[in-house]
């Protein structure tokens, strides 16, 4: 059975019809609130019942991911320069990966979407009706999950991942503060605030991200078995 | 007047996100410089006045500097690959030109004008919202995508016939690219057939902005010099061009 997406905007010139089969669910957390281990799981028990599943992430198109990755690198593009760039990523992904995949029926887990991007770009001080703006031809999501988890918590978490503090993540460009860990905390916080707003505004669900693996994950798959018609009997599995 | 240490205060407070800037101001002038721009068709000769213009200025001792469409280094890899490899549609497309446009804009054409240079363009936002128009992207999305950007001081409108403008372009190119051919848009498998279609209907957004945004028009039918000459005595009334002598 298709449904019609809805789009923020007026839908892009690409798409003649927006009626499709699949499902698109997107998870949105800082870097440390576990996404990927969630998505992973959440993967495994949708194939286990019988539904394809294709993951999407920001910084993955074949135009742009490349260059961008340089550019990151480099710190030599203007905020403006990069939030385009980065819609340019998100945009070749929504043509060539996203809407083929919802059209023959995949559920899309999207590790991240235009909401990181639009609140990057916003705690950087773009204009806020600019960023929205710039967004508008994307496709609404069935569902979205963002996972609060604290400042402090984070840093653990990263921590652990990599003994180390990723310099966007701790939008030390913004020159809040010399110290890393000071920024980081800063700007974790810059970013929840935005969200929040965001979850307000595009109707989030937000879920505790300082939970044990495995209680968000049966939390989830009881809300996506909801959507998808899948009972959740089986119990998370334990890692 | 802001002494000093306000200005200080201020660009601070800006970089700490105290106050929200629109990080993308319209139309606020808040610089010395004066911006020339030109726009027309493929094979119009605007590119060739605009360098006559270039040479004009620097020989004369002016502050200027001359940028072209889609020349950010940065950007260029992406866009050439996009090109080659088919992969652009009309959203990345517009997108990625955009990208393109505010690289060199934030950091050639907006710092030089504020330096108060002569800044000329071959090509402006003009020629995106033309092309993203004609490939059916929605016209307000993309203006206020390039709303960050001011307008010019003059615009040029070389105006030429669209069969002036085909021959001169395909006069000597036994081959058309993919996406200057339009064959992206599938009007006409003939790329020949495709450029004219494409071009004819560029020319009509071109015509439906001249009154919008205050195209200066020029016949760019007459011959090289001729034009040159207008186009040059039009520069010397409209700007005070010994302001922008160079200081040294």
């Amino acid at each position: 059975m298709t449904t019609e997406k809805q789009f923020f905007g007026r839908r892009p010139p690409e798409l003649k019809d927006a009626h499709f089969a699949g499902k698109l669910i997107v998870i949105e957390g800082a870097d440390g609130s576990g996404r990927s281990t969630q998505i992973a799981q959440l993967s495994q028990w949708l194939e286990a019942n019988g539904f394809a599943v294709r993951h999407m992430g920001l910084r993955r198109s074949h135009l742009v991911s490349e260059e961008l990755e340089d550019a990151k690198q480099g710190n030599v593009l203007t905020h403006s320069t990069l939030s385009l760039f980065y819609a340019t990523d998100f945009f070749d992904q929504l043509v060539h990966d996203l809407i083929p995949a919802l059209r023959a029926g995949f559920i899309v887990l999207a590790d991240r979407y235009v909401y990181t991007l639009m609140a990057r770009d916003l705690v950087r001080g773009s204009d806020r009706d600019w960023t929205r703006n710039l967004y508008s031809p994307a496709m609404i999501p069935d569902a979205v999950f963002y996972f609060k988890v604290g400042a402090r918590a984070l840093i653990e978490r990263n921590f652990q991942k990599n003994s180390t503090l990723d310099y966007w993540e701790s939008g030390m460009d913004l020159g809040l503060s010399r110290d890393m860990f000071d920024s980081f905390v800063r700007y974790q916080r810059m970013l929840e605030s935005e969200f929040h707003r965001m979850h307000v505004e595009y109707g989030f669900q937000v879920l505790n991200g300082n939970l044990r693996i495995e209680n968000l994950q049966r939390q989830l798959r009881t809300r996506i078995g909801a959507m998808l018609g899948i009972g959740t009997d089986d119990p998370a599995p334990t890692t | 007047m802001l002494c000093a240490c306000q200005e200080e205060w201020i660009s601070i407070a800006i970089s700490r996100g105290i106050f929200k800037v629109p990080g993308l101001v319209t139309s606020a002038r808040n610089y010395s410089g004066k911006l020339i721009a030109v726009e027309g068709l493929d094979g119009s000769g605007k590119s060739t006045q605009i360098y006559l213009v270039k040479r004009w200025l620097e020989l004369e001792g002016y502050r200027v500097f001359f940028t072209e469409w889609n020349s950010s280094v940065l950007v260029k890899k992406s866009t050439t690959k996009g090109k080659k490899r088919q992969l652009l549609t009309p959203t990345t497309f517009c997108l990625i030109h955009c990208t393109d446009f505010a690289d060199r804009y934030d950091r050639q054409i907006l710092p030089l004008l504020r330096a108060g240079y002569i800044v000329l363009c071959d090509r402006y936002i003009y020629t995106a919202l033309a092309r993203d128009a004609v490939r059916g992207v929605d016209r307000d999305w993309v203006e206020r995508l390039y709303s960050f950007a001011v307008h010019p001081d003059i615009t040029l409108f070389f105006r030429a016939p669209l069969e002036t403008s085909l021959q001169r372009i395909l006069e000597g190119r036994p081959q058309l690219k993919y996406h200057e051919a339009g064959l992206d848009m599938g009007w006409s498998p003939d790329p020949y057939e495709s450029f004219r279609i494409f071009q004819s209907k560029i020319l009509a957004e071109y015509e439906a902005m001249i009154d919008l945004f205050g195209f200066t028009v020029i016949d760019a039918t007459h011959e090289i010099h001729i034009q040159q000459a207008e186009v040059r005595s039009l520069i010397a009334n409209r700007i005070d061009l010994p302001a922008f002598r160079r200081r040294l």
